[in-house]
C-alpha cells in the first residue's frame, strides 16, 4: 500500500518526461520535414528552363552564372585548403611530438578558427584580400576567405582519419624498410582516404551554402566570372539578393530547391563515403 | 643521402603548411583590431559601446542597441533551443529504437548542414507571416497596442533556435553517451524508473558536456548573420517588446558596409571588433569546460 503511493506520483513524473522526450523529438524532425517539404513543393512548379540559361538580366534572373561561379569557387577554395589542410594534419599525427608546444598553439588556433562567425570572415577577407592585396571583389578574393573559414574542419577531420588508421600498418611499413615519407604517402594516407573525402564534402557544402562571407569579398555580379580577378555571385549569394529585394519570389523559390538539392546531395554523399569508411576498417581488422 | 633530404624538405612542407592556420588567426586579428580600434577611439570606447543611438548620417556611432539586440536574440534561441535540443538528444541516446538511429541522426546532420540562407528564406515566407498574424490577434485581444509587422525579435529567436538545434543535440548526445553504463544500471537497480535514471542520474553526471553544448549553440546564434537579417527587421533601437525588430552586432556590419566610407566603415569594423572578442570569449569558455570535463 505504502509503496504503491510512493510510486503513482512518480510514475506520472516519468510519464510526462517520457511524453517530453518523444514531443521535443517529434518537434524537432517535423521542423526538418516541414521545412525541406514546404520549399520543394512551393518550389519545384517554379522551375524553369529558363532559369538555366547563361545571361542574366532584369527580364531572367538565371541562376546559371550563379551556379558556375559557385563551381569555380568551390574548385579554387579545395585547391587552397586540401592541400593546407592534409598537410597540417600529417605534420600534428605523423610528425610531432607528444607534448609540443606549437602543436598546443596550432590546437588553439584552429579551434579558434572553427568558432569564428563567417562575416568576421567576410569583413577580414575585405580588408586583407580585396584591399591590401588590391584583388579587388573577385572570386579570388572570396575562394582565399572561404579556404580559411574551411580549413580547421578539413584539418580536424583528416587527423581523426588520420588517427584511426592502426599503428600496424605503419610498423609494417617500417619493417618492410619503407621510409617516413614513403609510409605516409603510400600506406597511410590511402587508408585515410574515405574519412578525408567525407570532411572535404562537408566543407564543399559549407562553400556552396556561404553567404555572408562572400557578400564583400566575391562580390554580388550576377555573371560568369571570366577571371580569377573578376567578381561573381554565387548560388547563395545568388538566393539572397532574390529574396531580399522581394521582387522575384517564384525565382527565389526555384533557386532554394536547386541549393537545398545541392546541399543534401553532398551531405548523403559524405555519410555514405563515411560508411565505406567504417566498413573498410572492419575488413582491416579481419 | 638523397632520400634523406627529400624527408627533410617534406617534413618542412608539413610544418609550413601546420602554421598557415596560426598565420591566418594572427592575420585576422591584426587586421581587424588595427582598423577597429582607431575609430572605436575616435568614437571613445565607452560612448561607442555604451551610446544608445546609432545615426551614422549625423556621426553618431552607438552600438549598444545592436549588443542588446544580440543579447535578446540569442537569450531567445536558448530559450527555445536548448529544451528541445536536451530533450531530443535523450532521445537519441536513450530512447531510439536502434533501426531508426541512423536516420534520425543524418537527419539532424542535414539540419546542421542547411544554409542560413535557406533558414532566413524558410524564416521570410512561414515564420514572419505567422508572427504578424500572432500579432493581430494579439492586438485583437488587446494585448498589445499595436501590430507588429512580423520580422521582430521572436520571428528571430524561433529561426536561430531551429538552426542551433544541431549543435546542441550532437554535442549533449555524445555527453550522454559517454555517461558510463553503470550509472544508468545502478539507478535502475535502486527501483528508479527508466526516466528517472536518465534525467536524475545521466543527465547531472554529463552536465559539462551539455553546458558546453549549450554554449557552442550560443556562440552559432551570435555569430548568425543571413538568417537574422532576413527575419529581424533590423532596426538600430532597443525594443521594448519581444514582437519589434532589433538590429544585431552582425546584421549592423552586413546592412551597412556596402555603402560605409570614412569612419562609418571603420565603426562597422570596430562593431566585428566587439563581435570577434564576444566569440572569443565564448569559445574561450567551452575550451575550460571541456578540459574541466576531461579531469572530472
Amino acid at each position: 500500500m505504502h509503496k504503491r503511493a510512493k510510486s503513482g506520483p512518480k510514475c506520472i513524473g516519468s510519464k510526462i518526461l517520457k511524453g517530453l522526450v518523444f514531443l521535443a523529438t517529434f518537434l524537432t524532425f517535423l521542423v526538418l520535414f516541414f521545412l525541406i517539404g514546404y520549399i520543394l513543393v512551393k518550389g519545384v512548379p517554379h522551375i524553369k528552363p529558363n532559369l538555366f540559361a547563361f545571361q542574366y538580366n532584369t527580364d531572367n534572373q538565371s541562376l546559371m552564372p550563379a551556379f558556375i561561379n559557385t563551381v569555380i569557387i568551390t574548385v579554387l577554395v579545395l585547391l587552397i585548403a586540401v592541400p593546407i589542410g592534409v598537410f597540417s594534419a600529417i605534420y600534428l599525427v605523423e610528425y610531432a611530438k607528444r607534448g609540443n608546444k606549437f602543436v598546443g598553439v596550432i590546437r588553439i588556433t584552429t579551434e579558434t578558427l572553427a568558432g569564428i562567425p563567417s562575416i568576421v570572415y567576410g569583413l577580414f577577407g575585405m580588408l586583407f584580400f580585396v584591399n591590401a592585396l588590391k584583388w579587388r571583389q573577385s572570386i579570388l578574393a572570396g575562394a582565399f576567405t572561404l579556404a580559411i573559414m574551411v580549413l580547421p574542419s578539413i584539418m580536424r577531420t583528416t587527423e581523426e582519419a588520420l588517427k584511426s588508421v592502426p599503428d600496424s600498418y605503419r610498423e609494417g611499413s617500417f619493417g618492410l624498410g619503407a621510409g617516413k615519407l614513403r609510409t605516409v604517402f603510400r600506406i597511410v594516407l590511402p587508408s585515410a582516404v574515405p574519412g578525408i573525402l567525407a570532411g572535404v564534402i562537408l566543407a564543399i557544402g559549407r562553400v556552396v551554402g556561404e553567404t555572408a562571407a562572400l557578400i564583400y569579398t566575391a562580390g554580388t555580379v550576377p555573371e560568369i566570372a571570366e577571371q580569377m580577378l573578376e567578381s561573381g555571385r554565387t548560388l547563395a549569394v545568388h538566393m539572397y539578393l532574390l529574396a531580399n529585394e522581394a521582387l522575384y519570389m517564384d525565382q527565389a523559390y526555384a533557386t532554394a530547391v536547386i541549393l537545398l538539392i545541392l546541399v543534401i546531395g553532398l551531405n548523403a554523399l559524405s555519410s555514405f563515403v563515411a560508411k565505406k569508411l567504417a566498413k573498410g576498417n572492419g575488413n582491416g581488422e579481419n | 643521402m638523397k632520400k634523406a633530404w627529400k624527408e627533410r624538405f617534406m617534413q618542412g612542407v608539413f610544418f609550413i603548411a601546420a602554421c598557415a592556420s596560426v598565420l591566418a588567426v594572427a592575420l585576422i586579428c591584426v587586421f581587424l583590431f588595427a582598423n577597429g580600434v582607431p575609430a572605436m577611439k575616435e568614437v571613445g570606447f565607452v560612448s561607442f559601446l555604451t551610446g544608445e543611438k546609432w545615426k551614422p548620417s549625423n556621426n553618431i556611432y552607438g552600438i549598444f542597441p545592436m549588443i542588446v539586440g544580440s543579447i535578446y536574440v540569442t537569450a531567445g534561441a536558448i530559450l527555445v533551443g536548448v529544451p528541445i535540443g536536451i530533450l531530443t538528444s535523450v532521445f537519441m541516446a536513450k530512447y531510439c529504437p536502434k533501426r531508426i538511429y541512423p536516420v534520425l541522426k543524418s537527419a539532424t546532420e542535414l539540419l546542421a548542414g542547411i544554409p542560413s540562407v535557406i533558414y532566413g528564406f524558410f524564416g521570410i515566407v512561414v515564420l514572419v507571416p505567422m508572427v504578424r498574424e500572432f500579432s493581430r490577434w494579439l492586438k485583437a485581444v488587446g494585448v498589445i497596442q499595436s501590430a507588429s509587422k512580423g520580422s521582430s525579435i521572436l520571428t528571430a529567436s524561433v529561426l536561430l533556435g531551429i538552426m542551433i538545434l544541431p549543435t546542441i543535440i550532437g554535442v549533449t548526445e555524445s555527453a550522454i553517451r559517454a555517461v558510463p553504463s553503470v550509472y544508468y544500471e545502478g539507478a535502475l537497480a535502486l527501483g528508479a524508473t527508466h526516466e528517472r535514471s536518465v534525467f536524475a542520474v545521466v543527465l547531472p553526471a554529463a552536465k559539462s558536456g551539455v553546458v558546453a553544448g549549450i554554449v557552442l549553440g550560443i556562440g552559432r546564434a551570435v555569430g548568425e548573420t543571413m538568417a537574422v537579417i532576413m527575419v529581424a527587421g533590423n532596426q538600430p533601437r532597443i525594443p521594448d517588446s519581444i514582437l519589434k525588430g532589433v538590429r544585431t552586432l552582425t546584421t549592423n556590419i552586413v546592412m551597412e558596409m556596402g555603402y560605409a566610407e570614412g569612419l562609418h566603415r571603420e565603426t562597422l569594423i570596430a562593431t566585428a571588433v566587439v563581435l570577434f572578442v564576444f566569440v572569443l570569449l565564448i569559445n574561450l569558455s567551452v575550451s575550460l569546460l571541456k578540459r574541466r570535463g576531461e579531469h572530472a
